[in-house]
């Protein structure tokens, strides 16, 4: 999540306070992680220096509050962020990946480990379908993205699992199954 | 008849159930228990024998070794006529395909069952109306389900195996020919309904999102129970068969 494009994006609504930036980044983003008021004041600088926002005081009776404001180069740069696709993040995989791989090189159970991954992956996923009948519909959009993330891992997860002898095989090849059982696990 | 050993609150449970179709072993000594008002998912790959261990609870597979009780009784030595009864009246199903008579109408289909078991038919299609209703099909009761999507003929089939108000229902595949959103809402039907009545769902899936419904999750691999993965709320599990 960038937190400064995503808060351009917001001021591209209309103007707003430091104040109401971070509400409405914790009500759409924040989801158990709530944006810090120093950090928002910190990312409003930084986008004022780069000519992304301008901010103005705001007359009134009360504590002079800056107003922050979209530019012209800001909204370019919402334009470019949006368009731009997002890089596909396989950390679990890669994780997974050396750990499943070590395990079979240091003949620990690899198998149960990735069942263990498993349970915690479906747990996650009971949480967000929880999450889902009690939610907004904000909540349900983003629960589904977290549920087919966590599916397409289990499926890897699943496949991996099916392939342990051959992959124990290709990395140790002493340790390779008799012609004929291999032929079952494949 | 000997009085088993079963966990505590267990309605169903299998004991190291064997079955094979000709040479082809599917159970391969099978254990699994379900807690009254529990909803538990098999899970497993194709041909693991998730969906053999389903029917074999259901009575509909008789094991070739091993024992199924339900609620004190061994349902595997049953007579056919004894296990038939306990299907009718007992046990619902909500299957993939094909469990509704197409050329009936919605209403019909959800008597039909009652209407088996003697309940008068006036009583049985003002149930039939009312099931629909809460199923959101209120509209629907006239219309042949052969003329019906696939996500208002499931909901059908989810009015029929409720109406009868069982203690059990077994689900295969429930959603499998589903669009994801429409098979969303079947199931937020099924579990929110189940767990209105305290009715036990044993549902098999291969679909993680679908068994993520469900209050635990059993995976069947090679025709066994290999790995149960818990529940994180067993005792939401215990109040609800307590309630």
């Amino acid at each position: 999540m960038s937190v400064p494009l995503t808060l351009l994006g917001l001021l591209e609504r209309e103007p707003s306070h430091g104040y109401d930036l971070k509400r409405d980044y914790d009500t759409y983003f924040g989801r158990g992680k709530q944006l810090p008021f120093g950090q928002v004041y910190a990312t409003l600088g930084r986008l004022a220096r780069d000519g992304m926002v301008v901010a103005g005081p705001e007359p009134g009776d009360g504590p002079e509050r800056k107003r922050y404001a979209i530019t012209d180069t800001g909204k370019d740069e919402v334009d470019a962020w949006l368009a731009d696709p997002v890089e596909p993040e396989p950390h679990l995989q890669t994780v997974l990946f050396a750990k499943v791989t070590l395990a079979l090189m240091l003949g620990k159970p690899a198998a149960a480990y990735l069942d263990a991954q498993r349970a915690a992956h479906l747990r996650r996923m009971k949480d967000l379908t929880e999450l889902k009948r009690t939610g907004s519909l904000v909540d349900v959009i983003l629960a589904d993205h977290g549920l087919f993330h966590l599916e397409a891992d289990l499926r890897w997860i699943d496949l991996t699992s099916a392939r342990l002898t051959d992959l124990a095989a290709a990395l140790i090849p002493e340790a390779a199954p008799e012609p004929d059982k291999r032929e079952r696990n494949k | 008849m000997t009085t088993p050993t079963v966990m505590r609150g267990c309605l169903i449970e299998a004991r190291d159930i064997t079955k094979s179709f000709g040479q082809t072993p599917a159970l391969r000594g099978a254990s699994v228990a379900v807690a009254g008002g529990e909803i538990l998912a098999i899970m497993g790959p194709s041909g693991s024998g998730k969906s053999t261990l389903l029917h074999c609870l259901a009575g509909i597979f008789t094991p070739d070794r091993g024992e199924v009780w339900f609620d004190g009784s061994r349902l595997d030595t049953m007579s056919e006529a004894d296990r038939t009864r306990l299907r009718r009246t007992a046990f619902g199903f909500v299957f993939q395909f094909g469990q509704l008579v197409p050329e009936l109408t919605a209403a019909d289909n959800v008597a039909l069952p009652l209407l088996l078991n003697r309940v008068s038919r006036r009583a049985a299609y003002k149930s039939a109306g009312s099931w629909l209703d809460r199923l959101g099909l209120g509209d629907k009761g006239g219309r042949r389900t052969g003329e019906l999507s696939g996500g208002e003929a499931q909901r059908v089939a989810i009015a029929r195996a409720l109406g009868l108000g069982p203690a059990l229902i077994f689900a295969d595949e429930p959603t499998g020919s589903l669009d994801s959103l429409t098979g969303e809402k079947v199931m937020e039907l099924l579990v929110a309904l189940a767990r209105e009545g305290g009715t036990t769902v044993v549902l098999v899936t291969h679909d993680a999102r679908v068994a993520a419904y469900a209050d635990r999750v059993v995976l069947v691999r090679d025709g066994v129970v290999s790995v149960d993965m818990g529940s994180a709320t067993a005792a939401a599990v215990s109040a609800r068969a307590v309630n």
